[in-house]
């Protein structure tokens, strides 16, 4: 039993508010309360309805981080508020909080999202097991500790839309499949029992697929089941290289390019890259890299200083080498 | 106070695309009387990118980095976000999975190498923060920044994961709120500037795949930065950097409106306040010009 104290502090509220019906712009309301220590993102959002203004809306459900329907943004940051606690956001941001949808371009209204582009990402990738199944088997389809080790966690989503909605390509490129398809994507692709073939090549195309996730790990940041989904787009861009899906084109060879480019210089020929990665479409960054070579930006191959002992790095590559594309 | 003396992983960009970045940091480290060995047997750490094609490889990799900086008996220092999160991630899997150590050292081995964990690794920014002081950065300070507002860009890989970069230095970085860059700001004596996108992604690592998706980004930080009275960025990551002081013509298309403020990387920053002349810090290296010296 905890003996902490529960202490008290003020905290002023800026809370989005848009009724589609009603409102042809959304506006900001504003609340202050006293918050206890104990009380979580979920408390103030009920108090707010239930102690000022009962028309306020918002989705819960479960009250214990398993249904995800509470998912909004603290201060700009995606919380699953039945399970965030307020101090930590107070410990955060301060004593001056702003609650808002996930998504405030999709809000119906108050919290409320439309999360039809979330649901329309997450059927998009085969969210389920495909196999054929004997219908009278004769044992049991056992999956060993070793391979369910392999779905890594991800089983562990609860689709809350906490990384979707804080991802920065999901914002810019309707197309992206986000991270949280991603993660549906990774448990199925790597359960040993699945055999669809069609999953990882979508997840690989261009526009929608893992080649245009930027990397800024906002994903894993926000993600209130710890599921790292950063580290899933990662192993999914693996699984293609392994699985032989990955196609030649700028993304895939980008990544390839760094191994030709290590085990030639150890460092990286970053013109070397670009070109290998672009072919004739190089040509487009003329502009920029004549800019950057007259400010001495550029450093052309002959003159790339070349890591020390490169005969070790050389040898690492062939011996530890493990992907061939 | 003890010289502090780091092994220095300066990456690729600094040799290359960001010499001034190379150039500032010696200047600030002379000024500082940090020493500085330069790991120049280290490769590339895989950008995050080598990663996406060959985990086990760019393990080996960067395990290797860290083994020429345990030879020394230093702390590793990096001066770019990408190498910073590839390096201590590589760390964070080796210490904490001893039969992926065993099997990465089983490699290292055929070069006569060992990874032992013993070597941290850390960001130049938490380097100074944590060793050296921002109380003893601003005694130094002889040109102090006032008359400029600098909006600091934290860049993606310096605070996310927060959990891997917990382990890794002492000031511990709210990734939603984070201080440490409004905190060099101000011991430099500039005025720091605070705006939604200063922890937001430049979009860098998707340049060549998805140009649109990364020209906003950048488009959107200068924006903001720009909208809040900023002189000037500030940056610790060299690949930031670049976004943002090369790509001004490309954002400013990607969200319809002109932006160009000048980008300085932390190191000049720091080594405009202790007096470091625009030579030392090789400011005529950028695109976008810095006109206010």
């Amino acid at each position: 039993m905890s003996t902490d104290k529960i202490s008290t502090q003020k905290v002023n509220f800026k809370v989005f508010r848009f009724n589609a019906d009603e409102d042809y712009l959304p506006y900001y309301e504003n609340y202050t309360m006293d918050i206890t220590s104990e009380e979580v993102v979920l408390d103030v959002l009920n108090r707010i309805k239930w102690d000022y203004d009962g028309s306020f809306s918002y989705r819960r459900s479960c009250r214990h981080g398993i249904c995800g329907a509470c998912a909004i943004k603290v201060n700009g940051r995606s919380t699953l508020a039945c399970k965030e606690s307020m101090s930590t956001m107070i410990e955060y941001f301060g004593n001056e909080i702003t609650l808002e949808p996930l998504s405030t371009k999709r809000a119906i209204k108050d919290m409320i999202i439309d999360k039809g582009d979330f649901w329309e990402k997450h059927a998009a990738v085969t969210p389920y097991l495909v196999a054929d199944i004997d219908e009278s088997p004769a044992c049991e389809n056992l999956v060993s500790p070793h391979d369910s080790e392999e779905l890594d966690e991800a089983d562990l989503c609860i689709q809350c839309g906490a990384c979707h909605y804080a991802c920065p390509v999901v914002e810019i490129n309707s197309d992206f499949f986000g991270p949280a398809a991603f993660v549906a994507a990774y448990r199925f692709e790597s359960d040993v029992r699945d055999s669809d073939k069609q999953r990882l090549i979508n997840v690989n195309e261009e526009k929608q697929g893992v080649w245009d996730c930027v990397k800024c790990i906002e994903c894993t940041e926000v993600c209130p089941k710890g599921i790292n989904p950063f580290s899933k787009i990662t192993k999914l861009h693996q699984m293609a290289f392994k699985k032989g899906v990955a196609k030649s084109n700028v993304a895939t060879r980008h990544a390839v390019g760094f191994l030709h480019s290590i085990k030639r210089n150890g460092v990286l020929d970053e013109g070397g890259l670009v070109l290998y990665s672009e072919g004739v479409h190089i040509v487009k960054h003329i502009p920029v890299a004549l800019q950057m070579f007259r400010k001495g930006k550029i450093v052309l191959p002959w003159n790339i200083v070349k890591s020390d002992n490169l005969d070790e790095i050389q040898k690492l590559i062939k011996s530890s080498s493990t992907v061939k594309f | 106070m003890k010289k502090l003396k780091y092994a220095l992983f300066t990456g690729c960009t600094a040799k290359q695309s960001t010499p001034e970045q190379m150039m500032s940091t010696m200047a600030v480290a002379k000024k500082l009387n940090i020493e500085l060995i330069e790991l120049t047997e280290a490769s590339c750490c895989g950008a995050s990118h080598l990663q996406d094609y060959d985990d086990f490889l760019s393990l080996v990799l960067n395990a290797r980095n860290i083994a020429y900086a345990e030879k020394h008996g230093l702390t590793m220092v990096t001066i770019c976000n990408t190498c910073q999160l590839n390096t201590a991630m590589t760390k964070h899997r080796l210490d904490k999975n001893p039969e992926l150590k065993a099997k990465v050292n089983d490699k290292l081995a055929e070069v006569g190498l060992e990874y032992k964990g013993t070597s941290n690794v850390i960001h130049f920014l938490y380097a100074i923060i944590d060793d050296f002081g921002l109380d003893k950065i601003k005694e130094m300070v002889v040109k102090p920044l006032s008359q400029f507002n600098i909006a600091p860009f934290y860049g993606c890989h310096n605070i996310r994961p927060s959990e891997l970069h917990d382990e890794s230095h002492k000031q511990k970085e709210n990734p939603y709120n984070p201080t440490s860059l409004d905190d060099l700001i101000i011991a430099c004596g500039g005025k720091n500037v605070d705006y939604e996108e200063k922890n937001k992604c430049c979009g860098f690592h998707v340049e060549l795949q998805a140009p649109h998706t990364a020209a906003v980004l950048t488009g959107t930080a200068i924006a903001g930065a720009t909208d809040n009275n900023a002189d000037m960025m500030v940056t610790p990551c060299p690949l930031c950097h670049l976004k943002l002081d090369t790509q001004t013509k490309s954002a400013s298309e990607a969200i319809g409106r002109e932006v160009s403020l000048p980008v300085l990387h932390m190191q000049q920053m720091i080594g405009l306040a202790l007096g470091c002349s625009a030579a030392e810090l090789g400011l005529k290296h950028h695109v976008t010009e810095i006109n206010f010296i």
